[in-house]
């Protein structure tokens, strides 16, 4: 089996290619456990069996921030046999900063010059020959939105896998690699072979200042250790600035020179995406758009829902009347039918409804660009609650799901935002609390009253935000986020996303909610909720709820799309409205939202943070949601 | 002065970086390096985040980042 890893910088285009070499075949390995993020999914190219691997963008192999200093040592494990660099052509010479860093690593590697439209509408033409030429590395152009060029990219990486041939490690001015191969000699003894890494490659490192590299040959050898140190002060002499900073302008001038070389800048033409930030970015206008695009995602999420939920909802109502009359309702039987029907059906009614229109909308913004938008006006709404705009891209996530919010955290650089953010981003409301607010509120009480209680949601995250700023006092200088070109959505793209959502959810929640949905049934044919809720009874006592909704929580802690489905199960009825008053509702959609992570989020929670802060994560959100679903309770009994 | 103290549409060179390695690092990796020229297009409302054109890519600083690159107008 021939390994490929696709390497790129952010919004280069590299998910698009993924998607044109694999199609929907996809997994994602950003299950509890693994340690890396990244899709990945075999198929054949030129007839021989391949693995492709789609790692995280990266700006750079420099260990920034985490999803970073995965890639890289992804990259150095020894387990790829090509790289295929994707690079965008209308960003040409940042991307050959980090092809530069890819070349130094010396795997076989394949330039995928990306974006080639763009980089026109940029008046940006590059002379392939010649920049395959300066890098000694086939270079080819491809239009990924379009699958251009995507399957010769991909023969091209098969063949330089097969071959094996190391490609030539960029060479600087001579008197930089004077200093790197002094240093180099120094490693070539035992040290490079400890760390598996060429010895240039690792003098490279130590003389870039590299945290990681410094700290273990510090370990391992103070002389070494002591030598690098020196070198790199030599570095700085010679070029009259900080010693790290000399390799990375050695690239950053060798790219440029190469981009000189090998492209010529014409005339931009200025289209209408140039001018769309003068809007979306405004001061005034860009939160105009901002509230109005979110509402409108709301608005077409719930309409589209429960547009599906009625008619489902009156269906299996009649399936649970018609099964009474072919069998007796007393019997186990019934029990463990009506709670197969239930759980199917409020898959189909309740969840899917609501998920799918939610993720296609959520993709879409994802593919256009707009999310960094949404940073960049968040900012200073963020640097109340003690982060940055950055973090509202896991925010947003969180909005779909949390363990992906949880994921997204890498992208902030220090572990105190990274920790903030994830505590915030699980108590935003995910795809599958929505079905909650939007199966039970919305549909009983109406949408108004559903998106109240989202903007209800924001105030106690913002609260929630300063607590944690006391908490953890804030040490970051800031925002520092790319604004990407927009780019006109790809459907291919979007649909292979939905669709690896929902077929996750349609494998691995979906039967767990129909053997809830049946466990639910037999408990209640056996009385256990009797004592489950007895248990649960100062929660639901202290919320003004019915004794029975109690065991509901409890299955909500598995799948937050539970606690709805087990609702109707354990009120005994979908006309809820019969049994709940407005405020009961409210309440419990309230409590629902806030407490406890479901489990896959704790898996997450623990692997990213470890056990004592998820602990604190679970006090923390069960906490504030009975503190909110109080207040709730009383606001609720002053109005009546 | 830093590049904080810029209005819409201004262009400076950027001098140096004051911060950590990482900082540096990460302004780096988006195209923004000592010598080079950075043009402000856009600044947010409140003081918020000011946007800035690099190298031909947009990056968006928060206020702090932005004070601490040191920059001379152009």
């Amino acid at each position: 089996m021939i390994r490929i890893a696709l390497v790129g910088q952010p919004n280069c285009g590299k998910s698009t290619i993924f998607n044109h070499l694999v199609g929907y075949k996809a997994n994602t390995s950003n299950l509890p456990g693994t340690t890396v993020e990244y899709l990945k999914s075999e198929t054949l190219i030129n007839g021989k069996r391949a693995e492709v691997i789609d790692l995280p963008g990266t700006y750079s192999l420099s260990p920034v921030d985490q999803a970073e200093t995965e890639t890289r040592n992804f990259l150095r494990s020894g387990k790829v046999d090509a790289v295929l660099n994707v690079a965008d052509a209308s960003l040409l010479s940042r991307s050959l900063e980090l092809t530069l860093q890819l070349l130094e690593m010396g795997i076989p590697l394949v330039v995928c010059l990306n974006m080639l439209d763009e980089a026109k509408r940029k008046g940006i033409t590059v002379d392939l020959d010649k920049l395959s030429a300066e890098l000694g590395v086939p270079v080819v152009p491809t239009i990924a939105v379009r699958g251009i060029g995507v399957k010769r990219v991909a023969s091209q990486t098969i063949k330089a896998a097969t071959s094996k041939v190391s490609p030539p490690s960029p060479v600087y001015s001579a008197d930089v690699e004077a200093v790197i191969e002094e240093l180099g000699d120094k490693l070539t003894g035992g040290m490079a072979r400890r760390f598996d890494l060429p010895p240039r490659l690792l003098a490279i490192k130590l003389l870039d200042g590299d945290p990681d590299c410094l700290k273990r040959v510090k370990q391992e050898s103070f002389g070494l250790y002591r030598e690098a140190n020196r070198l790199r002060d030599k570095l700085g002499k010679l070029r009259g600035r900080r010693g790290e900073e000399v390799l990375s302008a050695e690239r950053h001038s060798k790219a440029m020179e190469i981009y000189e070389r090998a492209a010529t800048v014409g005339r931009p033409t200025v289209g209408i995406r140039d001018r769309l930030d003068a809007l979306l970015m405004h001061k005034v206008w860009g939160y105009l758009f901002l509230g109005a695009i979110m509402y409108g995602l709301f608005f077409v999420v719930f309409k589209v829902g429960s547009l599906i939920e009625g008619p489902m909802m009156e269906w299996f109502n009649q399936a649970v009347t018609a099964l009474g009359t072919v069998m007796p309702a007393d019997s186990i039987w019934f029990a463990v039918m009506s709670g197969l029907i239930q759980g199917v059906a409020g898959a189909l009614g309740f969840v899917l409804p609501y998920l799918i229109p939610f993720w296609l909308g959520l993709a879409l913004l994802e593919d256009a660009g707009y999310l960094p938008r949404v940073g960049y006006l968040m900012d200073v709404f963020m640097h109340r609650v003690g982060l940055h705009g950055k973090s509202v891209i896991p925010f947003i996530l969180g909005y779909g799901c949390s363990v992906p919010a949880v994921l997204a955290t890498r992208i902030l650089d220090s572990p105190r935002d990274r920790f903030v953010t994830a505590v915030l981003a699980v108590m935003v409301p995910c795809a599958a609390r929505t079905t909650v607010i939007l199966g039970l509120v919305g549909y009983f009480l109406g949408p108004t009253i559903a998106f109240a209680l989202y903007v209800v949601n924001l105030f106690v995250v913002a609260i929630a935000g300063k607590i944690m700023t006391k908490v953890f006092p804030r040490v970051t200088p800031g925002l520092i986020l790319e604004i990407p070109t927009y780019k006109v959505p790809s459907l291919r793209v979007i649909t292979s996303k939905v669709w690896i959502q929902a077929r996750e959810f349609i494998i691995l929640a979906w039967p767990l909610l129909i053997g809830g949905s049946i466990v639910l049934s037999l408990f209640e044919y056996g009385h256990i909720n009797y004592y489950l809720n007895l248990g649960l009874l100062p929660i639901t006592w202290a919320l003004g709820l019915p004794m029975a909704i109690g065991v509901t929580l409890i299955f909500g802690i598995f799948r937050k799309e539970l606690t709805l489905i087990m609702l109707f199960q354990a009120l005994g009825t979908t006309s809820v409205a019969s049994v709940l008053s407005a405020g009961q509702m409210i309440t419990f959609t309230l409590f629902v939202m806030f407490y406890i992570p479901c489990v896959a989020t704790i898996i997450m929670l623990w692997h990213e943070f470890g056990m004592r802060k998820t602990a604190l994560v679970l006090g923390f959100t069960t906490g504030t949601a009975l503190l909110v679903g109080v207040i709730a309770r009383g606001i609720a009994s002053i109005i009546h | 002065m830093t590049l904080a103290q810029l209005g819409s549409g201004q262009s400076a060179r950027v001098l140096d970086v004051e911060g950590g390695w990482g900082l540096r690092r990460n302004l780096e990796q988006l195209g923004i390096h000592p010598g080079d020229v950075v043009s402000v297009a856009g600044t947010g409302a409140f003081r918020g985040p000011i946007l800035i054109e690099v190298n031909g890519s947009r990056v968006a600083l928060g206020r702090g980042v932005a004070g601490r690159i040191r920059v001379e107008p152009l």
